[in-house]
């Protein structure tokens, strides 16, 4: 059966940290980093990657629209 | 399969507008205005239309759009978005032309260009961000602050006896004949934004065809003004600002869809 599996870009240096696509992915695959970036914020990233599906939400969420999402389809 | 395998232009599934410019947005972390401002973006993207639109910008958080987009924005004195757009219109009316205003904007400073531009009918979109509040100078109280709600001109909250009640002004303009469609989203979750997209679609294809005025309002989040942290913000404004100003159609093809006898 075929498996979509997907994958986000952060842009670090403009993420403002204010996690609002930690709470909209379903999946639970972003975390916030523990490093900040030059403004000082910590950044969004992919904590939990092999759970990402593509599905867009986080990326449509983000008020800075930072992140890009990529998708693909695996055939098992 | 790794992430490095997934990331490859032939599987990008989303990235921000192409019409949006490489300008950071001045709005605070999880502010409602920069999903609005995207979603307009990608709604021209998809019409194909950016060669054809003019946005006005008001005076507030937003001020700053003719810096995000890539097509043409005029940027007009606090209030005058309605009137600036009327102009506009009316002199190249082959133009799609929208206007993007808060709630101080277009519900207090603005309110007589607003309604008379509507009972006008000017062929126009009008995307109005209702967030209670002042946001841009600090979090006053705006004509829009819920009864009760804390501003810095409020500090003890809105008492209407001697502030007055907070002005729901989407209803009274989908009351004006000139005034085709009025609808009301917010951008708190995806399926909401996606709700939006297509409302500001039907908005903008409204115009092309000649239909008169549309309206379509977002109630979104102020979190620096109300004090709290983004998500907690979204969370609040359910609870409170969607009781005052509840969410859906309230105008449609010129028929007013709503039951105005609920609290809205
Ligand atoms: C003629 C004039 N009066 C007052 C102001 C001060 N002022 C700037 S923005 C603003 C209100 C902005 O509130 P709103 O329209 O709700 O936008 P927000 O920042 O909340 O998005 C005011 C009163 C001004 N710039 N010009
Ligand atoms: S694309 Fe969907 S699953 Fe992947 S991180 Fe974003 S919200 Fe989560
Ligand atoms: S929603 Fe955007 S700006 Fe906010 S934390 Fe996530 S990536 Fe960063
Ligand atoms: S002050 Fe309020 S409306 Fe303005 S950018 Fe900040 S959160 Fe958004
Ligand atoms: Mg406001």
């Amino acid at each position: 059966m075929a498996k979509i599996k997907g994958a986000i870009v952060v842009d670090s240096e403009r993420c403002k940290g204010c996690e609002l696509c930690v709470s909209t992915c379903l999946q639970q695959v972003i975390g916030m980093s523990e490093p900040v970036n030059s403004k000082g914020y910590h950044y969004a990233y992919m904590a939990n990657p092999e759970a990402c599906t593509g599905c867009t939400n986080c990326a449509i969420i983000c008020p800075d629209g930072v992140i890009s999402v990529y998708r693909t389809k695996i055939e098992d | 399969m790794e992430a490095k395998d997934i990331i490859k232009p032939e599987n990008l599934v989303y990235q921000k507008s192409r019409l949006m410019s490489d300008a950071t947005f001045n709005f605070c972390p999880g502010c409602g205005h920069g999903v609005v401002v995207r979603t307009i973006a990608e709604v021209i993207e998809e019409m194909g239309i950016e060669h054809d639109v003019v946005g006005i910008s008001p005076v507030g958080c937003s001020v700053f759009l003719y810096d995000f987009y890539k097509f043409d924005v005029v940027e007009a004195a606090h209030g005058r978005a309605c009137a600036v757009a009327t102009g506009i219109k009316r002199v190249i009316p082959e133009k799609y032309v929208f206007t993007y205003q808060g709630d101080g904007d277009l519900a207090a400073i603005g309110t007589a260009e607003t309604m008379h531009a509507c009972n006008r009918g000017e062929n126009i979109v009008i995307v109005f961000i209702n967030n209670g509040i002042y946001g841009m100078t600090g979090g006053q109280m705006a004509p829009t602050t819920l009864e009760g709600m804390k501003t810095t001109t409020c500090p003890r909250g809105r008492d209407v006896k001697t502030m007055g009640y907070p002005l729901n002004i989407t209803p009274l303009l989908a009351q004006l004949d000139g005034v085709h469609y009025v609808t009301r989203h917010s951008v708190h979750t995806p399926a909401n934004v996606r709700k939006l997209k297509k409302a500001l679609r039907q908005a903008f294809e409204n115009q092309r065809d000649k239909k008169g005025t549309s309206i379509v309002e977002v109630v979104s989040n102020c979190n620096s003004g109300w004090g709290l942290s983004p998500k907690a913000a979204n969370d609040w404004m359910v609870e409170n600002m969607f009781k005052k100003y509840p969410l859906g159609d309230m105008k449609v093809d010129g028929k007013i869809v709503m039951d105005m006898n609920l609290p809205r």
